[in-house]
């Protein structure tokens, strides 16, 4: 019932080891025309290493800001992203990124079998290694069905499936998602849900899972990163007790389940409740 | 639809054009328009002959050259151009104004600047079918979608390669649109080419059989110039089905949805 | 932090100075022969002579007339056969061969013929620029009609609504936009074509200017010629989409409440 603080807290009971990813002070103001809009104020928190955790926060609390800062897509204000020790200055070669507009981050032209092997065969891994990592990874999504289809003529859960088996393919040591299952109906996101949870047990692969869906947040991730709404510090960071074996049915419906739900729900609602201060703070400080 | 009535639709108009044109011709000889008997045996004799060598064949030969050289130029130059906000920004203008110059009057200006020669002649055609091409090609890299550019971001999918898969093709459906339109124009131009101060190929000949009034030939040089076309537009509209077949897929489904 | 002070419009007129500074110094700096290329203050104050002369704006005139005159004819033919063909089925499929042989062919392979019927006068100019852009509008105007709504006609056609009234209604608003598209598109091609008859044949216009001026070694004439002629271009497309903007902007009221 208790939460604990993330900073620094061991996981599982195993000794110290060097975080797989540690993000320290991250802070990021954007400029834009008439002053300042600062996004994320202070965001710090470690990810062990084969973590699974799931970020949740209200609408506008800075979670893609955070995901482009971590995926080294967009450069932090002042603040520190390490991956496994080394500070993150550009897309890391050890991170893949699974979009939420999943019809818009496979590419059209290439078949489901090619857009899951270019990113292997841009970094010059040799021809037979590749098919087996492909064969593998869309075997692992249970799409080796349909390796020459074009993307455009999968259903949308199927296309999900092509940008995580792509990502999977690569062989992170971290996979970032950026509310990956938000576009899909509910039934083929339980499936998804349990998808990831399986590739991460096989893999061992960090996870590092954003959604603004509290159910999924506590369903999928061993903590729950609450995030407060901008400027956005950590709200919370709670650890999840429930057992490894998790099912859409029994999970949801235990007491456990409900509990720690509740107390991510209440947490997103005192986050919600404190207004987003960003440019008339800043303002306001001017006149001061 | 059956074959009949698929063949039918196909060949009817053209075939009673054709027939009403003979049925005019029938009375005592016009000047203006030669029989359609007379016609075809001109266009034999004509372009079967000498000509095809000392005019078809150079004329198309520029043609081709111009029109590569059009799109390769194009195509550098545009993504160029549109990877970089600031070089659009800046050349934006001037371009613009560019493509508004009506090609032909480049044909005197060259003509002065290089004199009557073949490197002229391609010059003209590079110079005014570019526009399209080029200003295409800007839109097209200038538009790729932000997910993909992200998506191959973190990829780390980079310089020559993501070129190669990411921004040429992303900008491919408005580059074929570019040079299906480069392609009229680069005709067009060798035409008006040869015409203007010209002393070979097909444009100079058919003004040649005009002035001497040798009515019959000049129609056929009229019709290879529309065969030509002709050609043009199934060779166009053949590369794009190779190059688009994605795209007209994925419209097809985004327009059932 | 230094911000992004330097926005599209300033580049885009620092892109048209450096343009005319590279114009103006590559002739006075030997790089290119003056008789060749003459600098850029030159040419500019010749165009800025030729706007005092009233034979000037004659030839302009002319252009103009040819250009307007053989617009409005293949506008016209363009909407009534357009609309007749693709209103019918039958038709649509029996036209389909010839308008795809007929429309790649270039219109200037009909200046001979031009020159033989009709002569070194703006009726040969209006031949061609009438063959040109008439096959941009009536494609248009095609594609047009074939984007009506089926629903919506069969709903007219359920309340009563006669041919006339369908055609007002239903299928106007529908084939609007693609005329005017259609329109801008021609408006460049009669342009060119208007040039084009001028230059090649001789008719009178600035395009026959051009042509003397070129003959006559008067170059630096020649380059103003050839940038009013862009000029021209420009405010016509600037026009073009003007009228576009305002007549649609109009319309799309009208339509979305037909297609309801």
């Amino acid at each position: 019932m208790t939460a604990d603080q993330g900073m620094g807290t061991t996981t599982m009971g195993t000794t110290t080891a060097r975080p797989m990813l540690s993000i320290k002070n991250l802070k990021k103001v954007y400029q834009v025309t008439g002053g300042e809009i600062e996004a994320v104020r202070n965001l710090t928190f470690d990810v062990a290493d084969g973590e699974l955790i799931c970020i949740v926060g209200p609408s506008g609390a800075g979670k893609t800001t955070l995901l482009k800062c971590i995926a080294g897509l967009l450069s932090p204000t002042s603040g520190s992203i390490e991956l496994a020790g080394t500070p993150v200055s550009g897309p890391p070669k050890a991170m893949s990124v699974v979009f939420q507009e999943y019809g818009r981050s496979l590419f059209p032209w290439m078949t489901v079998q090619a857009n899951v092997e270019l990113p292997l065969k841009n970094q010059g891994v040799p021809k037979a290694e590749r098919e087996k990592l492909v064969a593998d990874a869309l075997a692992a999504v249970e799409l080796s069905h349909v390796p020459k289809s074009y993307p455009w003529q999968l259903s949308g859960g199927m296309q999900q499936r092509v940008a995580i088996a792509r990502a999977v393919a690569y062989r992170p040591k971290v996979l970032l998602m950026d509310e990956p299952f938000a576009a899909v109906d509910a039934q083929t996101r339980a499936d998804l849900e349990d998808l990831i949870r399986d590739i991460w047990h096989k893999l061992g692969v960090t996870i590092l899972f954003i959604t603004h869906d509290i159910d999924e947040s506590v369903y999928l991730g061993q903590r729950v990163i609450m995030l407060s709404n901008s400027p956005t510090v950590v709200q919370d960071d709670l650890r999840i007790d429930l057992p490894d074996e998790r099912d859409q049915l029994e999970t949801r419906s235990s007491k456990r389940f409900a509990e720690l739900r509740t107390h991510v729900y209440e947490q997103i609602q005192l986050a919600k409740a404190s207004k987003p201060t960003g440019v008339v703070a800043t303002q306001k400080a001017a006149k001061r | 639809m059956s074959i009949v009535k698929r063949v039918a639709y196909f060949v009817g108009l053209p075939i009673l054009l054709v027939l009403i044109w003979w049925i005019l011709t029938l009375g005592p000889k016009n000047f203006f328009v030669p029989t359609p008997g007379e016609l075809g045996q001109t266009f034999f004799e004509v372009w079967a002959g000498p000509r095809f060598v000392t005019d078809f064949i150079p004329s198309v030969i520029r043609l081709i050259i111009g029109l590569i050289a059009t799109i390769v130029l194009g195509i550098v130059l545009g993504v160029l151009i549109g990877s970089f906000r600031w070089l659009r920004s800046l050349t934006e203008p001037l371009l613009e104004f560019f493509r508004a110059i009506p090609p032909p009057v480049l044909v005197p200006l060259f003509l002065l600047l290089i004199g009557p020669t073949d490197q002229m002649r391609i010059a003209v055609i590079v110079s005014g079918a570019i526009w399209p091409v080029l200003l295409n090609t800007v839109e097209g890299v200038r538009a790729v979608d932000e997910v993909l550019v992200n998506t191959s971001r973190t990829y780390r999918i980079d310089g020559f390669a993501r070129l190669r898969h990411l921004v040429l093709p992303a900008a491919s459906p408005q580059i074929m649109a570019g040079v299906r339109q480069s392609l009229s124009i680069g005709l067009i131009l060798m035409v008006i080419s040869e015409m203007f101060g010209g002393s070979s190929g097909l444009g100079f000949t058919i003004v040649l059989y005009q002035r001497s009034f040798a009515i019959p030939e000049m129609w056929s040089g009229i019709i290879v110039l529309g065969l030509i076309g002709i050609a043009l537009s199934m060779i166009s509209k053949a590369a794009e089905g190779m190059v688009l077949r994605w795209y007209r897929g994925l419209k097809e489904v985004q327009r059932d949805s | 932090m230094p911000s992004r002070k330097v926005t599209g419009p300033v580049l885009g007129i620092t892109g048209i100075l450096l343009f005319l500074l590279a114009w103006e110094l590559t002739p006075r700096l030997g790089i290119v022969q003056e008789r060749f290329l003459p600098p850029a203050s030159t040419v500019l104050k010749t165009l800025v002579d030729y706007l005092g002369q009233p034979a000037f704006w004659g030839d302009v005139g002319e252009t103009m007339l040819a250009w307007t005159i053989g617009l409005g004819v293949s506008v016209v033919s363009a909407v009534i056969l357009g609309l007749l063909i693709g209103s019918s089925s039958f038709l649509s499929k029996a036209t389909y061969t010839t308008i795809e042989f007929l429309r790649p062919i270039p219109s200037v392979a009909l200046i001979p013929l031009a020159v033989l019927l009709l002569g070194v006068k703006i009726e040969s100019s209006l031949l061609l620029i009438i063959y040109a852009s008439f096959w941009q509008v009536l494609l248009q105007v095609l594609y047009g009609v074939a984007d009506v709504d089926p629903v919506a006609d069969n709903t007219a056609r359920s309340y009563g609504l006669g041919l006339f009234a369908r055609a007002r209604y239903v299928v106007w608003p529908t084939v609007l936009p693609y005329l005017m598209t259609g329109i801008r598109l021609a408006s460049a091609v009669a342009l060119i074509l208007a040039i084009t008859a001028e230059l090649v044949i001789g008719s009178p216009g600035l395009g026959y200017q051009i042509a003397l001026t070129q003959s006559g070694g008067a170059v630096p004439e020649m380059y103003a010629l050839i940038v009013a002629t862009g000029v021209i271009g420009i405010i016509i497309n600037l026009v073009m989409r003007f009228l576009e903007r305002k007549l649609l902007s109009w319309h799309s009221s009208i339509r979305s409440e037909v297609v309801a």
